[in-house]
Parts: structure tokens; sequence; C-alpha cells
């Protein structure tokens, strides 16, 4: 492999590739989503050997900056350098200089100056990514920046979907709940619609944005909506990000009575999946959550292997098209 | 109500221009003689007076601009901006006349304060400024300002610009007692509770990229209210920087019935929507936001049949750190002196949505008229105020080429037509390229 590539580039005229960078599902193609799940697959088999590290990245820097609080997507960014060799460094916003008013721009040519080949970084503002894209060499990895986007979950969503049915295209999701507030949502309506399935939104009225009908999808105020759905995708009741007599909607209680995924309305074999961390009792029923057809811990395990596939892909910078399998021939 | 610093007026000649003053419904290739900064004579084969002329030919000579909105961040932000960066900012622009909102830090809200900024002009200003004070003390929306002493201090006018006067019933003290003033009030509209937190238009846009919403109904509620009260106390008033299909619609009604509503709109809501804050640029990032295609038509639409009729810059310089950031985090506002014309004659002009004839009487005649200043003329017994226009100039806008203090500009790094190339206010020679 490593031997057609430098035939091919002896073939080019000499010019630099332009950086490329995982910031938007916007951004991707199907392409670049089948060989992303693909290179995930190559790298799950990986995982199960007894030895899980693969030198792949042996010598390169991750750097995963983190300015808000999370616990499944920085413990899997981190995992998955490690997983591949890289030497991984994580910084939180605080007990660092971003406690004494250091501007982000100044944070990343700061970090910058270490010639890291990756920046991973989730930040409350939308288009914080872009920015330190702007300002810095390496590649950016958006871990979610603000409402706007959170790619990296769109696609470990969509390998569990692949690994559950065999199949995206076709399938029918129901997303269910605060999708005012969720990029989490917006990531994913778009590489569902990307890779051929069909996304119904179901949610209060004051929570389903104006105008996201453009996005390719359907909406509907009343939870009998997700009845026909392949998937029960449920959103997490941000609360965090609901301002102080916003009114969204009356109470949690009634939420919960209201748009709940509660057993009464799922139906057997109907998968359910939620981001994480769950409002247990509010957006979904513990028992919906522990039931066998919830996907919520494998989404979690599916989280390393595409944070893999992410970091690896970036990196190696391999043509479109190629066989993914030689992830493992290269490690 | 009108302050620059003084100095010596100009003699010239400008030959074979082609002369356009919409108001006065001259077009013709004229000969413009300026004596001692005033047009004494229009006519072919002028006789020189031993002045220094200017070769016009191939060039458009026409009355020089207004802008009834700018941001002068004097006091308290000069690092953004003062009277005199501003000023020359604006004579680069071809204006030979700005209004200066009262947003500053402190407050314009006192004759002491406007007094200072009335001296400050005096000594530095390029081209002749005005200075409008606050409606209410510190823009608390609580108490009124002391508006007659601050009208007999040379206040052009009176706006709480940056934030809506909230009350209705304040609301209508300030129409009540702003004609003890006769100056005009400038309303920024905005229902707060429905803006809030907003960054953008609402709508498809806004909700694919996550961005809390400023629906344009936030703009027309207040548009509709304030109109509803100037007509119930017989008083006029200006509205500010519309950018909503539903705001036209009202204003239009609102003088068809009478009501003496004046209303301006900026270049960057005449050629951009809502679309452009894909690139998440923070230069594209202003309150009102930029809005959809069909508001931006209705925009056009209002300034080309008088329902609008002022452009106004909403010149908002921002230092570099402040602009340099995730857009969420970036403060609203753009400038715009120095590109004005250049941004209507690209985007309006040239594709023949907007007679060249309508942007230069909109952006003159038109917000001298609201605010009851002297509209600029070419007339014999005029004042010189005159902008030489060059239509075929085509270049690219750099941070280098701003005499403003700040560049945070929409049209960074594009390429437009239409130059200035000399700028006459009050009968002074303020720019020349």
């Amino acid at each position: 492999m490593a031997e057609i590539r430098v035939m091919r580039e002896d073939l080019r005229p000499p010019a630099p590739p332009p950086k490329r960078h995982f910031i938007s599902i916007k951004d991707v193609t199907s392409d670049d989503v089948e060989r992303l799940l693909a290179t995930a697959r190559t790298f799950e088999r990986s995982l199960e050997r007894e030895v899980k590290k693969l030198p792949t990245l042996k010598g390169r820097l991750v750097i995963n900056v983190f300015y808000e609080s999370s616990t499944r997507t920085s413990s899997s960014f981190e995992l998955a350098g490690k997983r591949l060799s890289a030497d991984t460094m994580s910084i939180k916003s605080s007990g660092s200089s971003v406690d004494k008013g250091e501007s982000l721009k100044d944070t990343a040519i700061t970090l910058g100056a270490y010639d890291p080949d990756v920046i991973v970084i989730r930040h409350p503002q939308i288009g914080a990514p872009h920015l330190v894209a702007r300002v810095t060499e390496a590649h950016v990895v958006n871990a979610g920046d603000g409402k706007h986007q959170h790619p990296t979950q769109a696609l470990l969503d969509l390998y569990t979907m692949r690994e559950a049915f065999g199949r995206i295209e076709g399938l029918h999701v129901a997303i269910v709940g605060d999708v005012l507030h969720s990029r989490v949502a917006r990531s994913l309506i778009q590489g569902l619609a990307l890779m051929g399935a069909h996304v119904t939104l179901v949610a209060p009225p004051a929570l389903l944005p104006r105008g996201i009908e453009a996005m390719g999808c359907e909406t509907a105020t009343d939870i009998g909506a997700i009845a026909g759905a392949d998937v029960v995708y449920v959103l997490r009741m941000q609360q965090e990000r609901m301002q102080e007599g916003a009114n969204y909607v009356p109470s949690l209680r009634e939420y919960a009575a209201r748009w709940g995924v509660t057993p009464e309305r799922v139906r057997p074999g109907q998968k359910v999946m939620h981001p994480g961390p769950m409002n247990r009792g509010v957006e979904i029923d513990p028992r919906v959550a522990d039931h066998a057809d919830a996907l919520i811990e494998t989404q979690v395990r599916a989280g390393l292997v595409t944070r893999m596939a992410v970091l690896y892909d970036l990196l190696t910078s391999g043509p479109v098209g190629v066989k993914t399998e030689s992830a493992l021939e290269v490690a | 109500m009108l302050f620059a610093k003084s100095a010596p007026k100009e003699n010239l000649v400008v030959r074979g221009a082609r002369v356009i003053d919409p108001a006065a419904g001259v077009d013709a290739v004229l000969d413009v003689r300026v004596d001692d900064g005033v047009i004494a004579a229009l006519g072919t084969e002028l006789d020189t007076n031993a002045h220094r002329v200017l070769e016009g030919h191939g060039l458009v000579l026409a009355p020089a601009f207004v802008d009834p909105h700018v941001h002068l961040r004097t006091p308290g932000r000069e690092d953004e901006e003062t009277i005199a960066s501003g000023t020359a900012a604006a004579a680069a622009g071809g204006y030979c006349a700005i209004l200066a909102m009262p947003n500053t830090k402190p407050i314009v809200d006192s004759a002491a304060t406007l007094g200072a900024l009335i001296e400050t002009a005096r000594a530095e200003a390029e081209v002749p400024v005005g200075f409008l004070a606050a409606i209410t003390k510190e823009q608390g929306g609580t108490e009124l300002t002391e508006m007659a002493e601050l009208a007999d201090t040379g206040a052009a006018g009176f706006s709480d610009d940056g934030v809506p006067v909230a009350s209705a019933g304040l609301m209508r003290r300030a129409l009540q007692y702003g004609a003890v003033t006769g100056r005009r009030i400038a309303l920024h509209c905005e229902e707060a509770t429905l803006s809030r937190e907003g960054q953008m238009h609402e709508g498809a846009v806004s909700a694919e990229l996550g961005f809390t919403g400023y629906p344009s109904v936030a703009e027309s509620l207040m548009v509709e209210r304030d109109l509803a009260l100037a007509a119930y106390e017989r008083q006029p008033l200006h509205l500010l920087h519309l950018s909503a299909w539903e705001s036209v619609q009202a204003l239009r009604r609102a003088r068809a019935d009478g009501v003496a509503a004046t209303a301006e709109v900026t270049p960057h809501h005449l050629c951009l929507t809502d679309e452009a804050v894909r690139s998440l640029d923070p230069n594209v990032k202003m309150n009102p936001p930029l809005r959809a295609a069909s508001d931006r038509t209705a925009l056009v639409e209002g300034l080309k049949d008088g329902t609008i009729t002022a452009v106004a810059t909403d010149h908002a310089p921002h230092a570099r750190h402040e602009k340099d950031v995730p857009f969420e985090a970036a403060p609203f506002g753009v400038t715009g002196l120095e590109t004005a014309f250049a941004a209507l004659y690209t985007h309006l002009v040239e594709p023949g949505a907007v007679p060249l004839e309508t942007i230069l009487e909109r952006m003159s005649a038109g917000p001298a008229r609201a605010y009851g200043l002297d509209e600029p003329r070419i007339a014999v017994g005029s004042p010189a105020n005159l902008v030489l226009l060059d239509l075929k100039a085509s270049y690219r806008i750099g941070e280098e080429s701003f005499r403003s203090r700040s560049v945070n500009s929409w049209l960074l790094g594009q390429t437009v037509k239409g130059g200035v190339r000399m700028t006459i206010a009050a009968g002074r020679m303020v720019f020349a390229a």
C-alpha cells in the first residue's frame, strides 16, 4: 500500500495537499462516510486482539482542547489517540490560561507552536473550530461547537445503525426532543440525509427550530410520530442551554408526560439510541434505556473506533476510494 | 447642528464631468466652478478664473453623500475610532456630512458631554459632523434626557440607537417632548423579549447552523408600535436600519396614512442575505441581522419607490481582537463609510436592480431631509458639497486602504466597482485620490 502511494505521488506535480479537517458533516461526501465507517470497522476488529495498541500514529501529536465538560467525547478521543500510539495531550478550560481570560485565538496559537498534527476542540461557541483551523497548521476535529455541529457523534451513530441494521439507506429515524439546542441533531440529520435515511423530528413546537425542514427532514409535535420508525433517537433536554424564563415547555414534568420515550411508546424491535448523558425519567424512561433494544452502550463503543478512524483518516490522507482494509496492513 | 474644523475654502473648476443632481433633475456634461467654497457657475467652456482645474472627463460629479448613522466611538473607545479618523473615512467615502450616534462611553446624554464632543469636532473633524443625543438618560429607558437643553447645545437629533426604547409609555413622552426641540427622534426598533440572545435572522440558515434566531417580527412589531404612537401624537420620527419585509410594509402603510415617518437602510442589508452567515465570518454579524432574500428584495423595492428615503452605513468600528473570535462571541456591527458607494454600485446599480440616480439621491438629499439638514445641491449659490466618482474603477478592498481605525468590513478581500476620486465638503476639498 505504501509503495502504491509513493508511485501515485511521483506521477503528480509536487503540491502540498489542502489541510483536511473534520468540522462539519456538511463538508463530507457519502464516499467519505463509507470510508470512515469501513476504517472504524477494521479498528473494531483490531481491538478484539489481546494487545490493542496499534503503532499507526506513532510520533504524531494529538491535542484535545475541551472548553466544555465532557466524559464520553473527551475520553474516547484520548483513548483513540493512545490506541493508535499517538502522543496525546488534553487541555481543559478550567485550570488553564482560559481562566485568566486568554482568547481562543491566543490559546490556539500557543498550542499550535508545539506543531500538533491534530487539534480536537470542543467549545461552547459556534465557529470556534473554524478559528482554530485558521490560525494553526493542525488538522482540526470538531468535538462539538455550541449548537452547531458534533460530526464525530453523527459518525458513531451512523456506525451503530449500520452495525444494527446492516444498512443506513432507507432507514426511518425519529429524532425526539430538544432539537433546538442540539448540535448532535444537526450533524445527525445531515449525516442521515447524506446516507439516504428518512428523518422525522419530534418535539414540542418551541424546541423545533423554525425552518429546519430545509435540512431535508419532516417534523411533528405528536410523540405518536415515532411509531413507524426503525430507530428512536432520543435527545437530552439541555437545561443548561435554556435561558431563565424562556418557557420552551411549561415544565420537565409536562415534557416527560407528553414527549418522554416510555415502554408504552416504543414497540418491540424498535431500536433506541441516546447520545448521553441521559436525564433518566425526563426524555427517556429507565426501562427503555436499559432494555435490550437500546443501543446506548454500543454507541459508546462505536465512539472509540470511529474517532480512531477520523484521526487515522486525517493523518494518513489516503486518497478517496482506497480500500480501507489497508488500515490493518499499515498497522 | 454640524461641526467641523475651520479651513480655507476651495477655488477650483471641475471640467467636463457628467454632473448628476437627481433632486434638481440635472444630468449633463458640464463644467462646475467653485469660488471660495461656493458653486459659482455651471456651464460649458467655463472661464477658469485662474482656479485650479480638475479634469472630470469620464467621471460623475454628484452632490456629496450624507450618512445619518455613524458610530464614532468617541468618547470611550478611541482605539476603534476618533472624530478625526471617522471623518477622514467619511471623506474618503464621498461624504460631506455625517451624524454620530450617542451610544458612546459615557453616553451622550448631557449638555456637558455633548459640548465637549462639539469642541473636539471643531478642532479635528475633516467633514462636518452632527451629534445625536440620547433619548433616555444612560440609554436606560426610564428617564428622558434634558432634550431642550441638548438641542440648544447643538444636538442634531435624538436616539437610543443600540437599544430599543422598551416602554411604550416613555416612547410616547419622548415623541411629545421631542416636538419642543424641533429635532428628529430616531428609533432602533427591536422587541428585546423576541430577539434576546439572537445571533442572526431566524430561518432555515439559523436552524441549520444552530444559532439562536432573531426573528423579523422582533423588528416589525416595534416598528408597528412606534408608527402607531407617531400617528397618535402626530409627530415625525425616523426609523433606523430597517431589515425586514414586514417593517417596509408597515412603513409604506403608515406613510400612505399620512404619518411623517422616514427610514433608512444599510448597504449590507441591501446587498447581502443571511446566506452570507454560512461563512461564520464575524464581519457579517450585525444588529439587525442580515435577513432572507425576500426581505432584501423588499428593502430594495422600498428604496426604489421612496418608502425608504435614506441609505445609512451604520458604520460600527470594532477592535480587531474583538472581532477575531468565534461568530457567537463577536460584537454586532461592521464598518461602511469607505465602501458604501462601491458596495451599492457593484451589487445594485451594475446588475441593473436600482438606477444610479436613485442611489445618489438616497445617499445625499434623502438622509439630509430626514434630519432637516440642508440638502447638498449642485446649483449656483449652493455651498460646494461634491463627490467625484469613477464608475469604471475596479479594485480590491484590503485592510491597508482604510482610513478608519477599524477594519471590520464585510467587503474585505472583495473586488468592487465604483471609486471616489474627490470629495468637497462645505466648500473644502477633504479627499482626493
